[in-house]
């Protein structure tokens, strides 16, 4: 169980090692970025699967497809957009 | 089995930033992605063996269909359309953490209140950046041409996020929540992010898409405090804070501010002042004389915009390059930040054409260089070539920074037709005295030019 205030103590430190993490980066690299960051977010595809695990009711179960449906979406397609796209920053180079 | 569910998390989690530092340089920027991705899978397959879960069929199937049409999807689409393939992957994630909360909502089993509430906000959060995702996929890919603008919208607006933010409180003061109040919470919010979308013009979405991204980030981040899930918190908050920084870093290249992209319906407001500003006419030019004009310059200025992602015209236009330069002219690319619908399209699609890093320069690297150009050959590019931007402070685009193709001894756009840009301003450029207009397709001129290159 995560609470209190480590949760807050996580939730700066991750905030911080994103904001470092991000800055001073090209401008080439914006939308690729943007992408591989859409794709990190994927990670809600866990949560999904824990909710729909513990469903219980119908209803319950429905959203909770819908969910793990969508969190799997975000998941592959991002991977799958990002990886496309930094593949041209390396022929490019290769061709240099 | 706790342990090795803790471990991987904490693993999945140290290689998303590890992924994430990476892609933040051009030269390890293609094995972060992969990083990120081992990441992912780690946490996804050690998911399934959390104590306690069923619905087994339900899950695989589910990850089998959302994940196979995605990955079907993302193979399939072309590179002019990624803007709106990310925006969709985007809302995607924004709806499976509303469907989290949902579920979480119905069960009725909080922890505690602390997290009662953390869910509530995701669920927010989530359904409004799910929403209005969609709405921006469908305004790029032409789905939704108009800006809905109507009076008294902000207050419209105003009210119906209220509205949520009420039935939230509810929802989150309440022991067992009703389905009915989840239902028109869920409602309200979708809703908000739809209104809050529809105004936006399609130039400022890349900013907007970065929001959401953001927010995204943060909904996630959210849900995996109320599931005490370290991976989804850590993970959800770096894109969230990283999401952040990148909004601003956008719209200050488009030298907009957030609360002027978000609030205000562009260029919907009097822009008839701008364009009775555009003096003289449009001047035509045929592709064997401007193919003669490039032949015989010394240097040629290429600047790219949507159009030529439109056209597909990058691996033309580059054959075209390379041509001039065997004519010992120098060609030079610039490229705006904001070319394109996302910051750096440009620099992917010529990347994707073979165009090397060392003949792509930016805006700050290139706009001197201009006044010594012979010709600055504007190919689908339109607002940010617009020279009102910098003269005429009653333009809507005023004050943002523009490439100074302008200052070229000769300016040559290629352009299909007679329209505005994207932004709906007239463009001063190319009304100008050594400004000529080669109509038609770019990749279709493109053509045309090297054939005439080789005739010479």
């Amino acid at each position: 169980m995560i609470e209190g205030f480590t949760a807050l103590y996580i939730f700066m430190l991750a905030a911080f090692t994103g904001y470092e993490v991000i800055s001073r980066v090209p401008v080439i690299l914006h939308t690729p970025l943007m992408s591989g960051s859409n794709f990190v977010h994927g990670i809600v595809l866990v949560g999904a699967m824990v909710a729909l695990g513990h469903a219980e009711t119908d209803m319950e179960i429905l959203v909770g497809f819908i969910g793990v449906l969508l969190g799997a979406g975000n998941a592959v397609g991002g991977y799958v957009v990002t990886e496309r796209m930094l593949e041209m920053f390396k022929s490019s180079k290769e061709a240099k | 089995m706790g342990v090795a569910i803790d471990v991987s998390y904490f693993l999945a989690a140290a290689l998303f930033i590890l992924g994430l530092k990476r892609m933040s340089s051009p030269v390890t920027a293609r094995g972060g992605i992969v990083w990120a991705g081992a990441g992912m899978v780690v946490a996804t397959l050690i998911t399934f063996l959390t104590p306690g879960m069923h619905n087994y069929g339900w899950m695989t199937l589910a990850i089998a269909i959302g994940g196979g049409l995605a990955w079907y999807s993302g193979r399939k689409v072309a590179m002019t359309d990624m803007p709106q393939m990310i925006a969709i992957y985007n809302g995607m994630g924004g709806g499976a953490a509303a469907a989290i909360a949902a579920v979480e909502l119905m069960g009725g089993e909080f922890h505690s209140s602390t997290f009662q509430v953390l869910a509530v906000i995701g669920a927010l959060i989530g359904s409004v950046a799910f929403s209005g995702s969609m709405v921006a996929f469908a305004k790029l890919q032409g789905l939704i041409k108009r800006s809905l603008v109507f009076p008294g919208q902000q207050l419209f607006n105003l009210l119906v996020f209220g509205g949520a933010l009420v039935f939230g409180f509810i929802l989150m003061g309440a022991d067992q929540p009703g389905s009915f109040s989840i239902l028109v919470f869920f409602g309200l919010a979708l809703l908000f992010g739809i209104l809050m979308t529809l105004p936006i013009g399609g130039a400022d979405m890349p900013v907007v898409i970065s929001l959401y991204n953001a927010l995204t980030g943060l909904a996630v981040a959210f849900e995996g405090f109320v599931l005490s899930n370290a991976a989804m918190i850590i993970a959800g908050t770096v894109v969230g804070s990283a999401g952040t920084l990148l909004t601003q870093l956008m719209a200050k290249a488009m030298n907009r501010s957030l609360s002027n992209v978000l609030f205000s319906g562009f260029g919907s407001g009097a822009t008839s002042s701008a364009e009775q500003d555009s003096e003289g006419t449009m001047k035509e030019i045929d592709a064997t004389d401007a193919a003669v004009m490039m032949a015989y310059a010394d240097k040629v200025i290429i600047v790219p915009g949507y159009g030529m992602a439109v056209a597909q015209a990058q691996h033309k236009i580059w054959e075209f390059a390379r041509f001039l330069e065997e004519r010992d002219v120098t060609v030079k690319f610039a490229i705006h930040p904001v070319a394109g619908r996302m910051p750096g399209h440009m620099n992917v699609l010529l990347a994707e054409a073979g165009v090397p890093y060392d003949k792509i320069y930016d805006l700050d690297e290139i706009n001197n260089e201009f006044p010594q150009a012979d010709v600055a050959l504007v190919i689908g590019a339109n607002d940010v070539v617009n020279p009102v931007a910098r003269s005429n402070p009653d333009s809507p685009i005023y004050g943002m920074p523009i490439l100074d193709a302008d200052k070229a001894r000769n300016v040559i756009c290629v352009k299909r037709g007679r329209g505005k840009g994207f932004s709906g301003v007239e463009n001063a450029l190319f009304f100008l005295d050594n400004t000529r207009m080669l109509y038609g397709d770019g990749q279709e001129v493109a053509g045309k030019l090297i054939a005439e290159l080789k005739q010479l």
